[in-house]
């Protein structure tokens, strides 16, 4: 065995497990060594289950070869934001903020992914609380890009991105309120799921900001987002959900979305859906109404419901909290109850707004990450010769939809001049992500032709 | 209560409690909040007040 399962998607490691041709137990030990060797740069963990994990591999390998095979994810290694509650382990949120004892039964989303017989490798390093977009502010220290130590994987998710990525699991847990999962996705050249609102379970996760957190996967291609989405999910495999056909119409909504975008991004974006229209995708305009709005809406929603969620930390712990977060959770208690409501509103809006952007489309078609992986400690970035502040940019082309829950992937879809990699968000129905992520699918089929 | 007055409010507040870091967070806030309530569809719609002839004695 060598560390090659470390490079391969998921669903190919899983056909192998299944057939016999990769062991269990020599997959985890080559997990653990990548993480060995890679995590004292990358610093994508928090923490590394290696017994439990050799443990849960070893039992694996006795249920497959006893004929009991419980699926897909039966024997992968998957890792999980340390936001997420694994029984046992405490849930630190890359916070020096004290959480109490370790949590003593797993997050449904960890019980659903062990039920199907995924092995947990590690908890992963995040943004401080999920509250920033970099993972610069963490109790750890940041974790740091796979192809330049020196930029920002994106965040908060920013362990797991770099977890998947640099091939140490073969997917992860993320969570996702302002663009979490999508962003480090983008950064990083992964997939990064965003489902509808609701439909994946946020018990057992250390709230952001509960009408607009979202828990989804982070994998190396839209088939093993998939395959994990769906088990976070509890959707019952012997019953796959009925499909509606692609029929490849594309709606990209350029005003406020493609104002200030990097010019390498902005190209490497063209150049993508000039490949779908290539291929016979339809890609059309279609601009989302008062999206302008979106920043304000947003920032009046998020505020206040992350300082309601530490209320108790900031009485008590203030002092404890990485600088900019606590200024930002001290911010929200300023919001005016009436200004919370005006962006109830506005959220009501804007989600009528995408439904309407979306009429006879499959999807929106956008930029994920309007710049390329920041440097770490970066301020501010130039778009077109002018400096903008890297926090409300980086979230400006995600955050719409945890406002208005619409399912969201970032998928891969090329590199700037300098390698990094560049993201393509899709944005479908409510309550359709498997239709989304079909859309998903054949765009990156036809990205990739 | 206006934007400025709760700026006003707010920025002495920050002061008050030691946190003259937030004021210009605050500021930044308030241009948010300005633009959520200038936006079109989140405009108070007050009844116009009828013409002064047609007014019933209280």
């Amino acid at each position: 065995m060598t560390t090659s399962w470390c490079d391969q998607p998921l669903h190919r490691l899983s056909a192998a497990i299944r057939t016999g041709e990769a062991a269990v137990r020599e997959v985890v030990d080559a997990a653990l060594e990548r993480i060995r060797a890679c995590d004292g740069t990358l610093n994508a963990f928090t923490r590394v289950l290696d017994e439990t994990a050799r443990a849960d591999a070893d039992a694996a390998a006795r249920e497959i070869a006893a004929g009991r095979y419980r699926g897909p994810l039966h024997g992968v290694p998957v890792s999980v934001k340390d936001l997420i509650d694994v029984a046992g382990v405490p849930t630190t949120a890359a916070s020096r903020v004290p959480r109490g004892a370790p949590p003593d039964a797993d997050a449904p989303v960890v019980a659903r992914l062990r039920a199907a017989g995924a092995i947990a490798i590690g908890k992963c390093n995040l943004h401080e609380f999920a509250f920033g977009t970099t993972g610069e502010d963490s109790a750890f220290g940041p974790a740091r890009h796979p192809l330049d130590p020196g930029r920002s994987p994106g965040g908060s998710s920013s362990g797991s991105a770099v977890s998947v990525a640099a091939g140490m699991a073969w997917a992860s847990v993320g969570t996702d309120t302002g663009g979490s999962i999508r962003i480090p996705a983008a950064a990083c050249g992964l997939v990064g799921l965003k489902p509808t609102f609701g439909e994946v379970p946020c018990d057992g996760v250390v709230p952001l900001a509960p009408s607009l957190d979202h828990v989804g996967p982070l994998a190396r291609c839209v088939a093993d987002a998939r395959l994990v989405f769906r088990v976070l999910r509890g959707a019952d495999p012997a019953r796959p959900a009925a499909r509606d056909p692609v029929t490849r119409r594309l709606g990209c909504p350029r005003p406020f979305f493609l104002d200030r975008v990097d010019a390498e991004v902005r190209a490497t974006f063209e150049q993508a859906t000039g490949r779908l229209r290539d291929a016979g995708w339809d890609v059309r305009d279609a601009p989302v109404r008062h999206a302008e709005d979106t920043p304000a809406v947003c920032l009046h929603l998020l505020l206040p419901e992350a300082a309601a969620a530490h209320a108790h930390g900031l009485e008590r712990h203030a002092d404890r909290y990485c600088p900019d977060v606590r200024l930002r959770l001290e911010l929200g208690r300023y919001v005016t109850a009436e200004d919370y409501v005006r962006a109830q509103r506005g959220r009501a809006v804007l989600a009528a707004a995408v439904d309407a952007a979306l009429a006879g489309l499959d999807a929106l078609v956008l930029p994920a990450l309007a710049m390329p992986a920041p440097r770490l400690g970066a301020g501010t970035v130039d778009i077109d010769g002018r400096p903008e502040p890297l926090r409300p940019l980086m979230l400006r082309l995600t955050q719409l939809f945890n406002a208005t829950g619409h399912p969201a992937v970032s998928i891969p879809c090329g590199l700037t001049g300098g390698g990094l990699p560049c993201g393509l968000q899709l944005v479908g129905w409510r309550h359709r992500t498997d239709h989304l992520l079909d859309v998903a699918e054949a765009c990156e089929a036809a990205l990739s032709g | 209560m206006t934007v400025d007055e709760w700026l006003r409010y707010a920025a002495e507040d920050a002061r008050r409690r030691q946190r003259p870091e937030l004021v210009p967070r605050l500021a930044a806030l308030a241009e948010a909040t300005r633009r959520l309530r200038g936006a079109s569809w989140n405009r108070e719609t007050v009844p116009p007040a009828p013409p002064s002839d047609t007014r019933e004695e209280p």
